[in-house]
């Protein structure tokens, strides 16, 4: 297992040297630059140049970037030119953010996909189908879009949930807990759809296969050949998929803090990225880089842990 | 065979997809979008951006069929005209994905090797990447254009699809005819396109659709958040958002723009899952398991004494009203304890589903139509599901033909073995304490390492092993063993087939040996009966029925045995005559 | 025989590297030969190596070390153009009568594939060379139009069987061709083979697990152990007078179809097993 943790690790190097270089790459070729923002209209040029000189823009991009790789390793992630904080101040604050919404996409998921992933393979008939058109609703609708519909059902007409904004947990955690219910079924939506799917079809497979004939055979009860049996040996693909799914989710969230004005990653993501903020955007993508280098961790382990023949080898 | 295999694959596979209504609703509407993406002003009039500050927030009405916006302009209109964009973006994404995923997963999947790896570090690393982050990096260098964009959410999404192409592409390769192929002489090239390329047309369709689906979602994202496109123009993802500027007093408005972009993603994503359902012919859905009502038990006449199991006028069918099939007709046995029978038949013959009928473990859409079983002085109809999965076990056990596949390849072998014993009911310790004795009556060689191993760990011969002493471990007083030596080694079956008699012995257990094997037949079964076509064709002892065959279909299948045939010139066949032939034997 | 070998395997050694550095040595330095028209039977359960051998040959897995001889010409590491037209030489019968057919093609384009090197032959030859093969086997005239999936086991493998000399080989490796019949077709395919053989003029290397079917169609038998030759001779002498303690276990374990010779084989069967342990 420890090959398993050590393998992930340095695979995620590459990663993180791709994404944040393409994405430098790409924000620097972008029309008009940070100076040019800073400065505005009125700047002279001699002002322009200077100031470009001072924030380094004038050096090869290569340089540019490697220059910020290695502040970056030693944690230092620069400075915003526009609000003049440093880059880490400004994101640390709105991790917790993002990571409560992904953590809550997470939970839903797993539970609420699973269990409409094994009842949809065990009830054919019209409870399949039934469950099979619920999960649909998922599938094809935007997650902003959903967004808006629960908003203008939960919070605008029936004033259940708040429309808009973020408590901090430390604040007030029921409060908390009531700010993230609307996002975090915004973007499960389409989460739970595609677990319970793969569920339905991997337990489908499994359902078929030759040892659960053997198990029943042996006089094994029916809860136990398939809430212990069936379900271990489907969850293995299922692992799989989730880990996809909840790199897709870090995507769901910088509709869904937008729609729902949380301070979270995404959503100022978005506004580096409008206002060609490089380093804050350099840091954000770290982050974000960060986590899905976390949730590929996760899903090794859990698939290491659930199949002996990884576990072993 | 039937006369629809007579078409090519092909014809049938557009049948199919046809004759599913959905997938027909799904082409149309995607039909109709694309006409509208030509055409729109043919269709929409009124203009998409003319603002009527009159008739601000409408409902829908005969002159503003889905009703206005926030400024005025006519929402059918706007939505007609944004179709082209989507349609445009969808097309674009789709093409990069399909081309991209296709050259690296075939390649991928046939060549294997050092390029394969490369290949699959390429797609995992594409796949980390969070998307909307690229994407946002892409709109900022080229922010009024959509293409650079779906573009690049083509190359991304060309990562998926490049898995499961290469997986098809592997499953291909594996095939034998494709090595037959290449000891042919057919160049790596003339492969791929003749064999390779066919079979994963279906499964490239549907990733397409898929796919689209997706970027039917994303390419709305980016025009909500404002980006790819140059204001006003009209696009599904602005009517979004600005549904949501005017979501406290007008949200009707999120209907149609919600709609619309909904009922384009289900029909790329019915026409792929329809696609995929007609390309595997096979539904979805699995066929479910029928609940068949449990009949009235008959007691049957003529029962032998001292018979422990009898089955009477057991018959097996499946599909129901026009379209039934009889597997097995009217099938007799009378097993005495201690007593060896086999049931000895070739493939289709239905001497497996014989003794999966005793157990109530027949594969969904088969089932009893008649059959009584008498055990132990019980009578039990085989419709009486709940009564058959009661002795399970206890009273009948049963192994199987592959060993290693009857065993949960997630737990170990001492945990399957207690699972079962525990359900007698005994304390943990006797628990362990019996896995060992378990392990040891079948002569397994250091038991207490071999419990700890995983399925994956040990050989057939001890899976098989292994098997026996599970399904012994409730001290069942019927066997049904089927074809438990088939997937193994000549030699280990030697070995299993002593281990069967001796057990029975000791523990003077009844054992129904189905097999195709008439070596094994003549090892260890005292009697034995012939099934053809699932029909009882003769039953007789052993010897009698080796040395006195009555049916000319047992006379001309012994007859025919290479193992019994002298070493000569020409073996002598089963006549094609002879295949034909039906009755029991006097 | 006086006349050259057609195929020679010499100090043939095949490894696996199955991750981890952990090397399975499937054959460990075999060596035999095979002379025009004759068959050579190779018997071995599983893990023996014969698979793997009649792979090597075939050009489908690649030796480690030694030598595979054919007509002279070293082929053991051949191009893969060299490969290709070896095809027209030395073709193949597999086991699985199911998976070695393509299913979505008619199986008068599978049997045309052979053909396909062969620039000389025109449209019209390759479609008569067709039909005289499937008389060869004894299938109708019309099974060329029609799909694999139409067809019993026992047809497939006679279809498997034209694909593999209708461009006139020389050798043909027939790997457990029967292994996957129903009894009742197997006798026909064994016939078949045999008729073609002599017929033909072919040599073929024919690997099965079961001593008793390799006798009726070869020459010669060979017996394989764990990667090694433990016995080779006349197929006759082989079976009826083995030498080699594990061949004489492998004749003990088959079961007869005669219960009451059976009976007595069983005992026999237990002392061999306890020579072969005591011999390994």
């Amino acid at each position: 297992m420890f090959k398993v943790v050590l393998h992930r690790l340095l695979m995620s190097v590459p990663l993180v040297v791709v994404v944040t270089l393409l994405t430098f790459v790409l924000n620097s070729l972008a029309p008009g630059d940070m100076a040019m923002t800073i400065l505005g209209a009125d700047g002279t040029r001699e002002q322009y140049e200077a100031l470009r000189i001072e924030l380094g823009l004038d050096r090869p991009l290569l340089v540019q970037y490697l220059s910020w790789l290695g502040h970056a390793v030693q944690g230092d992630l620069g400075v915003s030119h526009f609000t003049k904080e440093t880059v880490t101040s400004l994101l640390n604050p709105r991790l917790g953010v993002s990571v409560s919404i992904m953590v809550g996409v997470l939970v839903v998921c797993l539970s609420v996909g699973l269990m409409l992933g094994v009842a949809s393979a065990l009830q054919g008939g019209w409870v399949g189908r039934a469950i099979d058109a619920f999960s649909l609703v998922g599938l094809i609708f935007p997650s902003f879009w959903l967004a808006l519909v629960l908003i203008s059902v939960f919070a605008v007409t029936l004033r259940w949930l708040p429309a808009t904004g973020y408590v901090f947990f430390s604040e007030s955690p029921k409060d908390w807990a009531l700010s993230l219910v609307l996002p975090i079924f915004s973007v499960a939506m389409y989460s739970i759809t595609s677990i319970a799917k793969q569920t339905r079809d991997a337990m489908n497979d499994v359902m078929g296969r030759d040892f659960i004939r053997g198990l029943r055979a042996c006089g094994l009860p029916e809860r136990s050949v398939i809430w212990k049996h069936a379900l271990r040996n489907a969850a293995l693909p299922v692992v799989t998929v989730l880990g996809l799914v909840m790199i897709g989710a870090i995507s769901g969230t910088v509709f869904v803090e937008r729609v729902f004005v949380l301070p979270g990653l995404g959503s100022l993501a978005v506004s580096a990225a409008l206002n060609k903020d490089i380093l804050l955007l350099q840091g954000v993508t770290l982050y974000f880089t960060l986590m899905t280098v976390a949730i590929n961790l996760m899903v090794d382990l859990s698939y290491g842990w659930l199949n002996p023949k990884v576990r072993l080898s | 065979m039937s006369a629809a295999a007579t078409q090519t694959p092909n014809a049938s596979f557009m049948r199919r997809l046809l004759s599913r209504p959905l997938a027909v609703v799904a082409l149309l509407w995607l039909v109709l979008l694309l006409v509208l993406s030509i055409g729109a002003p043919v269709f929409a009039p009124l203009d998409p951006l003319e603002q009527d500050l009159l008739a601000l927030k409408q409902l829908p009405s005969a002159e503003h069929w889905l009703g206005t916006d926030a400024l005025g302009r006519d929402v059918f209109s706007r939505m007609v005209h944004g179709v082209s964009l989507t349609i445009a973006g969808v097309i674009e994404a789709v093409v990069m994905a399909s081309l991209l995923g296709l050259s690296l997963g075939v390649s991928a999947g046939y060549f294997g090797g050092l390029w394969d790896r490369c290949v699959q570090q390429y797609v995992s690393l594409v796949q980390s990447l969070p998307t909307m982050l690229i994407m946002l990096a892409v709109l900022a260098v080229f922010g009024q254009a959509m293409l650079p964009a779906m573009v690049t959410l083509g190359v991304m999404g060309s990562a998926g699809v490049s898995r499961v192409l290469r997986s098809v592409t592997l499953a291909v390769r594996e095939e034998l005819y494709i090595a037959a192929a290449r000891i042919s002489g057919l160049s790596d090239a003339h492969i791929i396109v003749r064999h390779v390329l066919p079979r994963i047309a279906g499964p490239v369709i549907v990733q397409m659709s898929l796919f689209a689906a997706i970027a039917v979602i994303v390419q709305t994202g980016i025009s909500f958040l404002g980006l790819g496109v140059a204001p006003p123009a009209p696009t599904w993802g602005s009517m979004i958002f600005e549904a949501s500027a005017s979501l406290n007093d007008f949200p009707w408005l999120l209907v149609p723009s919600g709609g619309v972009v909904a009922l384009t993603v289900l029909s790329f994503g019915l026409l792929g899952d329809s696609l995929r359902d007609a390309s595997t012919e096979s539904w979805s859905r699995p066929a479910v398991r029928q609940s068949v009502k449990a009949r009235q038990a008959i007691q049957p006449k003529d029962l032998p004494k001292d018979s422990l199991l009898s089955l009477r006028d057991v018959t097996i069918v499946t599909g129901t009203g026009s379209a039934t099939r009889t597997l097995v007709q009217g099938v007799n046995l009378d097993l005495k304890q201690g007593e060896t029978l086999g049931i000895v038949g070739e493939s289709g013959s239905g001497k497996t589903l014989t003794s999966l009928s005793l157990m109530g473990l027949l594969p969904p859409g088969v089932h009893v139509s008649t059959g009584t079983a008498v055990i132990n002085g019980e009578v039990i109809d085989l419709s009486n599901e709940k009564r058959l999965t009661q002795l399970r076990g206890a009273t009948v056990g049963m192994i199987f033909q592959e060993p290693m596949a009857a065993l949960d390849p997630c737990f170990t072998i001492g945990h399957q073995l207690a699972e079962v014993i525990r359900l007698q009911g005994l304390g943990a310790a006797q628990v362990q304490a019996k896995v060992m004795a378990l392990l040891e009556q079948v002569k397994i060689p250091n038991p207490q390492d071999v419990a700890k191993r995983y399925p994956h760990q040990i050989s057939g011969g001890m899976a098989q092993r292994v098997g026996i002493a599970r399904a012994l471990a409730s001290e069942p007083r019927i066997l049904l063993a089927d074809e438990p030596t088939t997937a193994l080694d000549v030699t280990v079956q030697a070995e299993i087939l002593a281990l069967l008699r001796s057990l029975s012995q000791s523990r003077q257990m009844a054992v129904v040996l189905v097999t195709h094997d008439w070596g094994v037949v003549a090892d260890i079964c005292d009697r034995a009966m012939v099934l053809r076509h699932g029909q009882v064709l003769e039953s007789a002892t052993v010897v009698d029925l080796f040395h006195r065959p009555q049916h000319p279909y047992t006379q001309a299948l012994l007859a025919a045995n290479p193992h019994s045939a002298k070493p000569g010139d020409v073996l002598p066949t089963v006549d094609d005559k002879l295949m034909n032939i039906t009755g029991v034997a006097p | 025989m006086n006349t050259a070998p057609l195929l020679q395997v010499q100090d043939l050694r095949v490894d696996f590297t199955q991750g981890q550095g952990k090397v399975f040595q499937a054959l460990k330095g075999v060596s035999l030969s095979i002379h025009p028209g004759e068959t050579v039977g190779l018997v071995g359960e599983s893990g023996s190596g014969k698979t793997t051998l009649g792979r090597v040959i075939l050009g489908l897995t690649e030796a480690t070390q030694g030598q595979i001889l054919f007509d002279g010409e070293d082929i053991t590491h051949a191009s893969r153009a060299r490969r290709r037209t070896l095809g027209r030489d030395i073709q193949v019968v597999f086991q699985d009568p199911y998976g070695s057919l393509n299913p979505a093609r008619t199986v008068g384009d599978t049997l045309a594939e052979p053909l396909l090197s062969d620039k000389s032959l025109r449209t019209q030859d390759i479609a008569q060379r067709i039909a005289e093969v499937l008389q060869r086997v004894g299938m109708p005239a019309d099974t060329a139009q029609r799909y694999p999936g139409q067809f019993s086991g026992g047809q497939r493998q006679r279809i498997a069987i034209a694909r593999a000399v209708i461009a006139k080989p020389r050798l043909i490796v027939c790997d457990e061709p029967v292994s996957a019949l129903d009894l009742s077709v197997q006798a026909q395919v064994l016939n078949l083979l045999k008729e073609l053989q002599q017929s033909m003029g072919l040599a073929m290397l024919f690997i099965s697990h079961d001593l008793t079917v390799v006798r009726h169609v070869s020459h010669r038998t060979v017996v394989l152990y764990r990667g090694d030759i433990v016995e080779q001779g006349d197929a006759n002498q082989v079976h009826e007078h083995p030498q080699h303690p594990y061949t004489r276990a492998l004749l003990a374990a088959a079961p007869v179809p005669d219960p009451l010779v059976q009976r007595e084989r069983r005992a026999q069967f237990d002392l061999a097993r306890q020579a072969l342990a005591a011999a390994t």
